[in-house]
């Protein structure tokens, strides 16, 4: 990594942000310059991650630390990219430019300041994914939700008000408990810079050993909350499919930054030493009572919003599960996982709003909120000239049957390849003859039973919706609002057709993850930049 | 000291979770409200209670008669950010009782 490149790193936080405030300076009249702003910073933001994410799959990674204000390590903040991180955030630039190319149809117009939210939402996604310290990571989960708080109202309505209220109040306790895991930590390690946390846990005495697991107990029922684990996850699939379509399609993405923050502190932190494996029963079990919460939601659940929601708890349960069986130590099979299902859940909120705008339930939500805001006129006559979609019902339809694949895990698209990587992973963990453990028998059964119980769903809704629907009108779709779905679940057929790459690109990144001194000795040993002096500096050697 | 700050942050914790369970919207802001101070005081505390001391590291000087600036630090942020969010669930809060003419959490009125 030059030096060029390595200013990159703090460019996916910095684009946003910029862009979100540039765009408070339009009146909410101008969409089309908002809506041009919105799309050019997402675009940028997708080139960066993809050079980042190309340097990282290279054989020379690890050197992406990157010292805030040329401070060094513990004593200033630090963003830290590696493997994991840099997919992360490609995973967030191809969902948001698919959400927010949906949302330039109708969405954006329905409410203020659409486009800000949006920019600030992903500001907080990739500074959450980027940073190296725990109370840098709590004011970019306090940005993210400040944006997602704002994001869930969008477009109002008493449902979608009444979800807000209910969200926000559930992660405004989440942030106390974050606050309070955060500073039990400072108080027993002294430090909160990651890399240094991890090097000093296995040197706190034993009496401070309990206060600080209590601290990272409560730290983590804040990501718990977020990924939403039983009993943690009522709120979600209410609020989820409350959402506008593209604003629960980038919501996809939150519970997996909760997911995230889990896999990095456990493979960091709990990795060895006398506080290894620490809470991997907590997720085991909370996983698995998720996935088994997840799957009857998704049987008995007769909206479509509703089955999309429970859909995100059932990818959560089986990550949580993996991660609790595995003690952290995760297959590269469950990472690819991650990245298929986010793609699938994300295109599946987008594909319900246009499928359910051919019935009532949808295009009534819709028409309200236009009323409620007041520009129902000027909106329909623009509508009417985007190119509609020939052959909207075929296309919707298997786009759908692709969701289902997607979602059971059947062949051939990467649901499939994913899961069959990620539990193959689980039987080979034990030598040839060696019988598999209880909980390992567990998690196959209930992935397989939630992968059945998904295909069952989604066809009866999918009979429901396009076979047997007599009085159905054939809902308009304009071309911009199905490209980011086909988009989205193309991008699942690249993975299957590539995932040879793919996985290897998985595995590197594992590899890294499960030797957790690269990451502390990189950024321990991160070297400022010299030659920036101040005057009155008494400097050796400076011109 | 330390049982006068323990006790208060213990006390303001119990009346919040009670008030944060409350089937009333304004009760369960004045509770969220109540948490914000007792974990703002408990980041206090995890830093050591000292009164009167600098919190500004100098040399020669023995850094026990110094108070820890990181909590302050992070208790000023904390503050700020609890602020926005309450400022903004009110928000929500008089939208949804425009929305629905009451301020039950659920959004209905029924008589118990």
């Amino acid at each position: 990594m030059n030096a060029w490149t390595h200013h990159l790193i703090i460019a996916p936080i910095l684009v946003p942000l910029l862009a979100s405030a540039l765009l408070l300076f339009f009146d909410e009249r101008k969409r089309v310059q908002k809506a041009m702003i919105s799309l050019v910073s997402t675009i940028i933001l997708l080139a960066i991650a993809f050079i980042l994410f190309r340097i990282e799959g290279g054989p020379n990674s690890f050197d992406g630390v990157y010292l805030l204000g040329n401070w060094a390590a513990p004593f200033g903040i630090v963003l830290v990219v590696d493997g994991l991180s840099a997919l992360m955030l490609l995973l967030t630039a191809l969902l948001g430019l698919a959400a927010l190319v949906f949302s330039l149809a109708r969405w954006h117009a329905v409410g203020a300041h659409y486009h800000s939210m949006f920019q600030l939402l992903l500001v907080g996604l990739n500074g959450a994914f980027l940073t190296g310290d725990l109370f840098n990571l709590f004011v970019f989960f306090e940005v993210m939700l400040a944006a997602s708080y704002g994001l869930l109202l969008h477009g109002s309505g008493p449902l979608r008000v009444k979800a807000g209220m209910h969200y926000i109040a559930v992660n405004l306790v989440a942030a106390f408990f974050f606050l309070i895991g955060v500073s039990l930590i400072y108080g027993t390690a002294g430090t909160l810079n990651m890399a240094d946390l991890a090097a000093r846990i296995p040197q706190i005495e034993p009496d401070r050993r309990m206060l600080m697991e209590a601290g990272a107990g409560v730290l983590g029922v804040a990501f718990l909350i977020k990924a939403g684990m039983w009993p943690l996850c009522f709120w979600l699939p209410t609020a989820y499919s409350a959402a506008a379509a593209p604003v629960a399609g980038i919501f996809a993405i939150l519970s997996k930054l909760g997911i995230y923050v889990i896999l990095r502190l456990t493979m960091l932190l709990f990795a060895d030493g006398p506080s290894a494996g620490f809470g991997s029963e907590v997720l085991l079990f909370g996983g698995m009572a998720t996935l088994v919460f997840g799957t009857i939601g998704v049987l008995a659940s007769q909206a479509l919003g509703r089955l999309a929601g429970y859909s995100v708890l059932v990818s959560s349960g089986t990550m949580l599960m993996v991660l609790g069986i595995s003690d952290g130590a995760i297959s590269s099979g469950a990472l690819l996982y991650l990245v298929s299902s986010t793609f699938t859940i994300g295109a599946l909120f987008m594909l319900i709003e246009l499928v359910e705008r051919g019935q009532d339930a949808g295009a009534h939500v819709l028409t309200v909120t236009m009323e409620a805001y007041g520009d129902g006129e000027g909106q329909q006559a623009e509508e009417e000239e985007g190119v509609m979609m020939p052959g909207t019902m075929a296309i919707l339809g298997t786009c759908f049957a692709a969701c289902a694949i997607l979602l059971s895990g059947l062949p051939p698209l990467s649901g499939f390849i994913s899961k069959f990587a990620m539990l193959s992973a689980m039987m080979g963990t034990g030598a040839i003859g060696t019988p598999l453990g209880p909980a390992v028998w567990t998690l196959i059964v209930l992935v397989i039973l939630s992968g059945v119980a998904a295909l069952i769903a989604m066809t009866r809704v999918g009979i429901r919706t396009f076979w047997s629907s007599l009085e159905g009108t054939v809902p308009r779709v304009l071309v911009i609002e199905l490209v980011p779905v086909m988009f989205l679940l193309a991008l699942t057929m690249i993975l299957t057709i590539q995932a040879g790459p793919a996985m290897r690109y998985m595995d590197a990144t594992i590899r890294t993850l499960s030797q957790p001194s690269v990451y502390i000795d990189a950024v321990r040993n991160a070297a400022r930049v010299e030659g920036w002096k101040k005057p009155g500096d008494a400097g050796t050697g400076e011109p | 000291m330390e049982l006068v700050l323990s006790i208060a942050i213990g006390v303001m914790t119990a009346c919040g979770v009670w008030l944060i369970l409350r089937p009333r919207t304004y009760q369960v802001i004045v509770g969220l409200s109540l948490l914000s101070y007792a974990v703002n005081l408990f980041i206090f505390g995890v830093g050591g209670v000292k009164s009167n001391l600098p919190p500004i590291l100098q040399d020669g000087v023995d850094p026990g008669t110094l108070t820890d600036p990181v909590p302050q630090a992070l208790v000023l942020t904390a503050i700020v950010i609890g602020f926005a969010t309450t400022a903004l669930f009110l928000v929500v809060m008089l939208a949804s009782r425009g929305l629905t003419g009451n301020d039950h959490v659920d959004g209905r009125n029924d008589p118990k």
